[in-house]
């Protein structure tokens, strides 16, 4: 029941904040509204027992890649938005369009998911030698995923550095 | 009424299809790459709840390196966005046509 009632709670609010993010006049009110979906989306993976996850989440997401948004936010303001001078609701019918075709699909494979037989669910993986979220994600990151995860780091400098590259006026 | 993976599910979909309307109805491209993000933290959540339904951590594995992947993202683009608004004074997507052909 209590799961019930946290679920609905958060899944409003992960949707309220989301319309905010998407349709906010000010681009600040976006990003503050953002950070709160991470926030709430960091809630709901508690609720699903991932709690390493909901703290990379807020490490990662509210606490870093919001910075970065904001700061750009900050660096980019026009005082206007782009959607102030031309008809801001030019392409809107045939976004809703789209959107809704995208949801359709969706909620197409969900239930054709779910209609069939639930026997092809995999088999679990090898008891894995340790207990608890952390422990356990971290000794499945440095097992079966070790190339992956060294491939993610290398990615993570590839990006530093473009991020850097681009950013800077004269190198 | 129990929560099942479907709920989760649904709430992905939707917030999902919150970022598809952000990405196609919006001109600024900074709000687009926000709603970039809510399309990912909406696969985030898939994965996650999905993870939990069959006790399987695979699932968690790979939300870690969809972060990355957002995380690169985010730098990489900003990044471009900021050199295109120092040469052209703008962020707005129908202006960005220099590359158009």
């Amino acid at each position: 029941m209590a799961e019930t009632i946290v679920f609905y709670t958060l899944s409003v609010l992960i949707l309220g904040l989301a319309i905010l993010v998407v349709t906010a006049k000010n681009a600040v009110h976006s990003v503050v509204a953002l950070v709160m979906t991470f926030l709430c989306v960091a809630a709901l993976y508690v609720v699903l027992e991932a709690e390493f996850l909901a703290v990379i989440q807020i490490l990662v997401y509210a606490g870093g890649i919001v910075v970065l948004y904001l700061f750009v936010v900050m660096l980019v303001n026009l005082g206007r938005s782009p959607e102030e001078h031309q008809d801001p609701r030019r392409l809107s019918v045939f976004g809703l369009g789209l959107a809704g075709a995208m949801l359709l699909e969706v909620a197409g494979i969900v239930v054709y998911s779910y209609n069939r037989s639930a026997s092809t669910v995999t088999a679990p993986a090898a008891a894995s030698p340790v207990q608890g979220n952390t422990q356990e994600l971290g000794w499945l990151l440095y097992t079966d995923y070790l190339i992956p995860f060294e491939l993610a780091s290398v990615l993570l400098l590839v990006a530093m550095v473009g991020a850097i590259v681009l950013a800077k006026r004269d190198l | 009424m129990e929560i099942t993976p479907a709920h989760y599910t649904v709430l992905s979909a939707a917030l999902f299809t919150i970022g598809v309307i952000g990405v196609l109805v919006r001109r600024n491209i900074i709000i687009i790459f926000m709603a970039i993000e809510l399309m990912l933290n909406a696969v985030n959540i898939n994965l996650v709840a999905h993870a939990q339904q069959v006790e399987n951590l695979v699932g968690q594995v790979f939300v870690v390196f969809v972060i990355a992947v957002a995380a690169a993202e985010a730098a990489v683009g900003l990044g471009i966005i900021l050199a295109f608004y120092r040469n052209k004074e703008t962020v707005n997507i129908d202006e960005m046509n220099v590359m158009r052909w």
